[in-house]
C-alpha cells in the first residue's frame, strides 16, 4: 500500500488550511504498518520534544472534524529549516493522517487542518529537520458523547 | 474574606439559636438579622465587583438544598468547592443552625428552611446592589452577570428569555456572558445582544470556518479612577454538552492562548485590573491562573458553586457566586501601581424575608410574569418529602424523573441528565407548574424511547463519569452524573475512565446488566438533532398528576467507592 504517496502534500509559502482526508475507503493499517511509516520518517533518529508545537482542542467538539495545527520554531533559512512534518492520530484506523512537507522557500513552517477522530486518542505532530533530527509534540484529544453537562 | 466583625455579629445573632431544633420561629430569626447586617462589609479601594451568576431564570425567591455530596479529585480533592455539610462549616468556620450554615449547607435543611426561609429573588437582590452603589458610589461598581440566566422557568421558556433580559436590564450590569443562552439558538442570542445597553463579551468563541473571533472579548472600564479591564469567557464545551446544531457556526472551547492574548492585550491598553467574567467552572478556573498569567480576578460561574470568599491561586483570586439567584458576590480592589494590594470579598445571602424589595424591579417581575401567573400557579401535586436535585450522583427529583420516563414510556431503564439547575420544594409543599419548569424549562425537551445494549450504558456511563471526574478539570465539562432509573451501579471516582463503572444491575430482575443485551431506555435532553417523543414537562405533568401525591424518594442502587 502506498500510503506516503496519497498522504503527502507539498506546502507552498506560509500556512495553508485544508480538508480532512478521507480514508474510508483504505483498510486499517495494522499497528506494525503504522510504525513502520513512522519509522520511514524520522530516519532512526530519537525524536526529542521542542521546535514543534502542535495546537488541538482539549475535547472534541465533532469527531468528524477536529481542527489541529501546528508551528515549528525554525528560522527557514537554506541552513536551517524544516523539511516536513507528520501528523499521525494514534488512534485512528487510519493513523498517518498526512505529511506536510516544507523548504527554506516556505518562509515559515505552520499549517492547519481538520482531521476525523474515530476516539478519544493521542495526536502526534514529528517535525524532520533539513540536517535529520526530529522533534515530537504529543496532544490527547478526548471525543466525547456529551450532553449531561450543565 | 469574611471580616472578623461580620463573622461576630452573625455569631452573635445567632448566639440564641445554639441547640437549634426548629423550635424558633421565623419571625424571631427575622429580627435577629437585617439587612444591614448583610450589607456590612470593611470596603477596600476604589473598586467594587458585584457578580451575578447562574440565575436559571428565577426571578423569585426560591428554596435551593446544597449538596451532600461534592466530590473532588485528584489536586482538587477535599478542598473548596468540594467540601459540603459540616466539613465545609468547619472550613469556613461557620457555626452549625446559623443563617450562613443553612445558606451554603444542607445540614438540618428542612428546619432550617422553615426557619430562615427562601433566598433569592431578582427584587431583593436589586435592593443589595442599589444599597451598595449608594454607599460606594457609582464610579466605582461594576455589576457583572456570569451567565445561565435566560434559561429555566416557565416563563423564559414561553418568553424566549425576554422576561429575564427585562428584568436584568434594570439592574444595568456592565456587561455578561453565557452558556445556556446559546440553546436559544444563535439567531435569538445575536437578537436579544442588539437589544442590551451592555455588552456580551467571549473571548473564547470563534467561527467554524476560521477561528475568527464572533463576540467582543474585552472591554475596558474606568471605575474610582483605575482601569478595569473585564474579558468574557463562555463555557467553554456548550458544544459539546448542549445541542451544537442550535448555534453550528460557533467553536468554543478554553483556548487559553487567546485568553492569554486578550489579557495581554487589555494590559497594553492600559488596564490596571484584568477581571475574567468566567463560565468555566470552579475547577477550570482553579486551574487557568497556572496556565494564564495577568488575570487579578476570576468571577466564576457554571458549577454552581458558593464559596463565602475568594481564594487565591498564586496573585489571581476567584470568586464563585453561587446560583439561583441565593447570592450576590462583592469583592473590593485597592491597585495601586497597576497592581491589587489589597481586598475584601464576600458572597452575601439574598435572604428574601429579610431583604425588602426593590419596587421597582418588583413590579417588573409581577409585569414579565403576568400572562403567564395563573399557570404558573396551577397546582399539579404535592410532595410529601423533599425535592431537590443537586448532588454528584442523584437528587429526589430527578429520581422522580427517572421514574417518571420509565412509567410514562414503558421502559425497562432511564436516563435524565445531570444538570445543576432547578429549585427545591420541601415536605408538603405543592408542587406548581412553575416548580415542574425549574426542573425541566428548556429547548430541547423531547423524550427519547431506544434500545440500548448493556455496553452502550457503560459507555454513556464511563463517559459523563470523566466529564465529572477527570483529574485534569480542564477535562471537566461541569455537570453532575447523568441520572439513572431501573439500574443501579457501583462507582469509583478516583479511577481512570473504563474502569469508574462496574456491577450494573437491571433493577426490576435483580439480574446483571449484559454487554450484549439490549434494554428499552427512555431519556430526555438529547444534544442530537430531531429526536423525537413527548416534551419531557408535558411527560412530568402527566405523571405528577396522576400520582398527585409524591412519597418522600429514597435512592439505595448507586454505591459509591473510595471516596
Amino acid at each position: 500500500m502506498n500510503v506516503t504517496r496519497r498522504q503527502t502534500f507539498v506546502i507552498g509559502a506560509g500556512a495553508v488550511a485544508f480538508a480532512t482526508l478521507g480514508a474510508s475507503i483504505t483498510p486499517a493499517l495494522s499497528a506494525s504498518d503504522t510504525e513502520k511509516i513512522i519509522a520511514d520518517f524520522i530516519g532512526g533518529k530519537e525524536p526529542v520534544s521542542g521546535k514543534v508545537k502542535l495546537k488541538t482542542p482539549e475535547i472534541a467538539e465533532n469527531g468528524n472534524t477536529v481542527p489541529i495545527s501546528f508551528t515549528v520554531d525554525s528560522p527557514m533559512t537554506e541552513d536551517n529549516y524544516v523539511a516536513s512534518v507528520l501528523v499521525v492520530a494514534a488512534g485512528n484506523p487510519f493513523p498517518p493522517v498526512a505529511t506536510f512537507n516544507f523548504s527554506a522557500m516556505s518562509g515559515k513552517a505552520e499549517a492547519s487542518t481538520r482531521i476525523r477522530l474515530a476516539t478519544t486518542q493521542d495526536i502526534l505532530a514529528y517535525a524532520k529537520m533539513n540536517d535529520g533530527s526530529v522533534f515530537l509534540d504529543k496532544k490527547n484529544v478526548k471525543v466525547t458523547i456529551g450532553g449531561c453537562g450543565g | 474574606m469574611f471580616t472578623r466583625r461580620d463573622f461576630l455579629q452573625w455569631a452573635a445573632v445567632t448566639a440564641s439559636i445554639t441547640g437549634f431544633s426548629g423550635s424558633l420561629t421565623k419571625v424571631a430569626a427575622q429580627q435577629k438579622l437585617t439587612q444591614d447586617d448583610l450589607l456590612k462589609f470593611d470596603s477596600k479601594g476604589q473598586v467594587t465587583l458585584l457578580h451575578v451568576t447562574d440565575i436559571h431564570g428565577q426571578l423569585k425567591p426560591l428554596y435551593f438544598r446544597p449538596p451532600s455530596e461534592n466530590y473532588g479529585v485528584g489536586a482538587f480533592e477535599g478542598i473548596p468547592p468540594h467540601l459540603v455539610a459540616e466539613d465545609f462549616l468547619k472550613h469556613f468556620n461557620i457555626d452549625n443552625g446559623t443563617p450562613l450554615a443553612y445558606a451554603h449547607t444542607m445540614v438540618d435543611y428542612v428546619n432550617m428552611a422553615k426557619t430562615y426561609g427562601r433566598l433569592g429573588g431578582l427584587d431583593r437582590t436589586a435592593t443589595l446592589i442599589k444599597a451598595i452603589r449608594g454607599d460606594r458610589g457609582d464610579d466605582k461598581v461594576l455589576l457583572l452577570d456570569g451567565g445561565d440566566t435566560w434559561q429555566g422557568s416557565y416563563t423564559s421558556l414561553k418568553t424566549n428569555g425576554q422576561d429575564m433580559v427585562d428584568c436584568m436590564a434594570m439592574l444595568k450590569p456592565d456587561a455578561m456572558v453565557g452558556h445556556w443562552e446559546f440553546t436559544f439558538g444563535a439567531e435569538r442570542v445575536l437578537e436579544i445582544i442588539d437589544q442590551m445597553d451592555y455588552p456580551f463579551l467571549a473571548g473564547n468563541i470563534v467561527d467554524n470556518d476560521f477561528e475568527e473571533p464572533v463576540f467582543e472579548s474585552t472591554k475596558i472600564f474606568e471605575k474610582g479612577g483605575v482601569k478595569v479591564a473585564v474579558i468574557g469567557q463562555a463555557m467553554p464545551y456548550t458544544p459539546i454538552a448542549n445541542p451544537r446544531w442550535m448555534f453550528p457556526e460557533w467553536s468554543f472551547g478554553i483556548r487559553p492562548e487567546v485568553l492569554q492574548e486578550n489579557v495581554d492585550k487589555a494590559r497594553a491598553a492600559g488596564a490596571e485590573v484584568v477581571v475574567l467574567l468566567s463560565h468555566n467552572g470552579f475547577d477550570v478556573d482553579q486551574k487557568l491562573p497556572t496556565v494564564v498569567s495577568g488575570i487579578d480576578v476570576i468571577l466564576t460561574g457554571h458549577t454552581h458553586d458558593a464559596v463565602p470568599e475568594a481564594i487565591r491561586i498564586g496573585t489571581t483570586l476567584v470568586l464563585s457566586s453561587g446560583s439561583h439567584g441565593k447570592f450576590l458576590g462583592r469583592i473590593d480592589l485597592e491597585i495601586k501601581g497597576g497592581k491589587v494590594v489589597d481586598y475584601n470579598s464576600t458572597l452575601i445571602p439574598v435572604f428574601s424575608d429579610i431583604i425588602e424589595a426593590d419596587t421597582e424591579m418588583a413590579a417588573k417581575i409581577d409585569d414579565v410574569r403576568a400572562p403567564y401567573e395563573a399557570e404558573c400557579q396551577r397546582v399539579i401535586g404535592k410532595s410529601e418529602g423533599l425535592l431537590y436535585r443537586r448532588g454528584n450522583f442523584n437528587g429526589t427529583w430527578d429520581d422522580l424523573i427517572c421514574q417518571g420516563l420509565i412509567e410514562e414510556r414503558d421502559a425497562e431503564i432511564s436516563l435524565s441528565p445531570g444538570f445543576r439547575w432547578g429549585t427545591t420544594l420541601l415536605p408538603g409543599q405543592d408542587i406548581t407548574i412553575d416548580d415542574l419548569y425549574t426542573q425541566t424549562s428548556m429547548n430541547y425537551p423531547s423524550v427519547y424511547r431506544l434500545e440500548m445494549t448493556g455496553e452502550t450504558l457503560n459507555n454513556i456511563l464511563e463517559d459523563v463519569c470523566d466529564n465529572l471526574f477527570n483529574k485534569d478539570p480542564f477535562l471537566q465539562q461541569g455537570g453532575d452524573m447523568v441520572r439513572v432509573g431501573g439500574m443501579g451501579y457501583t462507582v469509583r471516582p478516583k479511577e481512570e475512565i473504563g474502569s469508574r463503572i462496574s456491577d450494573m444491575v437491571h433493577l426490576k430482575t435483580g439480574e446483571p446488566i449484559e454487554a450484549s443485551k439490549s434494554y428499552v431506555v427512555a431519556g430526555w435532553a438529547s444534544v442530537n438533532e430531531g429526536t423525537q417523543g413527548p416534551a419531557i414537562y408535558d411527560l412530568m405533568e402527566t405523571y405528577i398528576t396522576r400520582l398527585k401525591s409524591i412519597p418522600q424518594l429514597e435512592n439505595n442502587t448507586i454505591k459509591v467507592v473510595g471516596m
